[in-house]
């Protein structure tokens, strides 16, 4: 007792450095926790967040009944799914391939090219879409009119709107998110390789058999974090994108809160969605990693 | 005595491998490549030439006169001019707040980190969401001010994290036991010593958080309501996406206006000017990020 005292005493300038962070923390990260209270208050400006009346799960059976409800989840869950399936094996696909390649400059060529969309903004993202995609005037547009397909009006049509939304983001960001994988692989025993090549593998069984194997453990963490993630799919794109033609396809829980929330001037009822979005998230997130923890004792946990 | 330079030949099906892994490797680099040369060589054609589909790679009928009237745009040149603000004082303490809460966090004789870190983690499942963060700016009076967007995400955790790794595990111990001795205390440490030893770790993170800074709209959407203050993503989303023309700029341009194709030009050219700060930054800092992404996953 009388040693963790001086202890403390000891690291008094440790702690006056991290006060402002910590500060930060409370303030910015915690109040707003506690402030998630107005879903079960019907909020008014005026008499403020404690001043408000308290009603129960009013919001979340307003929401629960409304008819916008199963197309929220059903949307949200489809992009989220979609873009997990389609997004996850890149990465590590081009890491493997990248690793076999052992010239320098094809593969620093290679990895300075992918590596860059990641970092182009999401306003001008959707830009390029929008003005590849164009009816009549986009690149794209003339591409198809020169194979004979009559205009098509790609980000009005319902049907195709997840799949641009996934694939564009897998050409966003599967050079930056590879390099995670890369770096796991770098560590890889030289010693392995020669091993495996004295024994008579190919090429290929050295993948399968050394490369594979240690990427497991960092997949399993992405796999886990990215589950956890299903349900905030990202807010800034799926509205930039959206249109009054593919809004049935496109409408996802984050960008009916906002709109709900602070465009209708509803900060109850959106809470409500908020919290019940976050809820779920954790839930995922625990229960996966749970069986990640049985499967394959990776977790993150 | 006699090296033999023997090159063990490589069998038929890894050559097979190679040859697909090259290819497959080359186009999907050419799939990155190709819109991002064609949004190049639309922004310095002619309206007739895009509008056409003349242009398919290199510039059609060379012209720069869409990034003339960007120039010329007031708006779009406060748009830039905050964009700047907002990324410099936002990286600033962006790192610093990084740098204050990992360094204490990495110091392994500090009572009490574990329930600092935990404090700090469980920020990164729970949270209060888009309303109750809006309604707490807006009790801080922070609403339409520049504060709006540089305090609310004044840290992130995952860069944090990566810090305090680094502080952890490459830097000797040995060299705080010395200092130490030589009666160097925990703020001084850090300052003569730590910080000079985290040079390429702090380059990453100010890349990363620079970026996120000059890439922000969504901020600007929510807590923003003067153009004054309005950032240049903010600005392009009204130009690019909404299409609001902005009669100021138009102006400039007013007679090249009536032919439709102008406007096309004049957005290519917008998303060019957009990305150019971020790509002048990037080569230098590229190596570094690799490096960055290792310290934090690997050592971890």
């Amino acid at each position: 007792m009388v040693q963790t005292w001086t202890r403390v005493k000891r690291s008094w300038e440790l702690y006056l450095l991290v006060l402002l962070p910590v500060l930060y923390l409370i303030i910015f990260k915690y109040i707003p926790m506690f402030g998630v209270i107005i879903a079960f208050k019907d909020f008014n400006i005026i008499k403020g967040i404690m001043g408000s009346p308290w009603v129960g799960f009013k919001h979340f059976h307003n929401l629960f009944s409304s008819p916008n409800f199963p197309l929220l989840i059903k949307n949200t869950l489809l992009i989220s799914f979609y873009s997990l399936i389609a997004g996850f094996p890149v990465p590590i696909l081009l890491a493997l391939a990248l690793n076999e390649v052992r010239t320098g400059f094809f593969k620093k060529s290679v990895q300075m090219i992918t590596y860059a969309p990641h970092f182009i903004s999401t306003v001008v993202m959707v830009s390029i879409i929008i003005l590849m995609l164009s009816p009549h005037v986009g690149v794209v547009d003339h591409i198809f009119s020169f194979l004979g397909f009559s205009n098509i009006n790609f980000l009005g049509e319902p049907g195709l709107f997840k799949s641009i939304y996934v694939w564009s983001g897998v050409w966003q960001e599967m050079g930056y998110a590879s390099i995670i994988y890369i770096a796991a692989l770098s560590a890889v025993d030289p010693s392995l390789y020669e091993a495996a090549r004295m024994d008579g593998a190919s090429r290929f069984k050295k993948i399968i058999h050394i490369d594979l194997p240690t990427l497991i453990p960092i997949t399993v963490t992405m796999l886990i974090l990215s589950l956890g993630n299903v349900m905030a799919v990202g807010f800034e794109k799926i509205y930039l994108m959206q249109n009054p033609l593919n809004m049935s396809t496109s409408e996802v829980i984050s960008t009916y809160v906002y709109k709900v929330g602070l465009l209708g001037a509803n900060f109850s009822f959106s809470s409500a969605v908020g919290l019940f979005n976050s809820i779920i998230n954790l839930i995922l997130l625990v229960v996966v990693n749970a069986i990640a923890r049985k499967v394959s004792e990776n977790s993150l946990w | 005595m006699l090296l033999i330079q023997r090159k063990i030949r490589e069998p038929f099906g890894d050559r097979v491998l190679l040859v697909i892994i090259y290819t497959v490797l080359g186009l999907l680099t050419l799939t990155v490549l190709y819109p991002l040369l064609y949004i190049l060589s639309s922004s310095l054609s002619s309206p007739d030439a895009v509008v056409s589909g003349k242009v398919w790679l290199y510039p059609v009928e060379f012209s720069a006169r869409a990034y003339k009237s960007i120039f010329q745009s007031t708006q779009l040149m406060r748009g830039f001019y905050n964009s700047l603000v907002y990324t410099v004082v936002g990286t600033f303490i962006n790192v610093s707040f990084t740098v204050l809460m990992a360094f204490p966090l990495s110091q392994r004789t500090m009572p009490g980190r574990k329930y600092i870190m935990l404090l700090m983690m469980i920020t990164m499942f729970f949270s209060g969401g888009l309303i109750p963060t809006y309604l707490l700016v807006k009790n801080l009076h922070m609403l339409d001010t520049r504060w709006a967007l540089w305090l609310p995400g004044a840290f992130s955790i995952f860069q944090v994290i990566i810090a305090r790794t680094f502080f952890m595990s490459s830097i000797p111990a040995e060299l705080q036991e010395a200092s130490q001795m030589d009666g160097c205390r925990d703020m001084r440490y850090l300052w003569s010593v730590a910080l000079p030893l985290s040079k390429p770790i702090i380059a990453v993170m100010t890349l990363m958080y620079a970026v996120g800074h000059w890439n922000a709209y969504f901020d600007a959407l929510i807590y923003l309501r003067s153009e004054t203050l309005f950032p240049l993503q903010y600005v392009l989303r009204n130009l690019l996406i909404l299409n609001a023309a902005d009669p100021e700029m138009l102006a400039n341009t007013a007679q090249s206006l009536r032919d439709k194709g102008f406007e096309e030009v004049l957005k290519y050219a917008l998303i060019v000017v957009a990305c150019v700060p971020v790509l002048i930054m990037y080569p230098f800092v590229q190596k570094h990020f690799v490096k960055g992404v290792m310290i934090g996953s690997l050592k971890g």
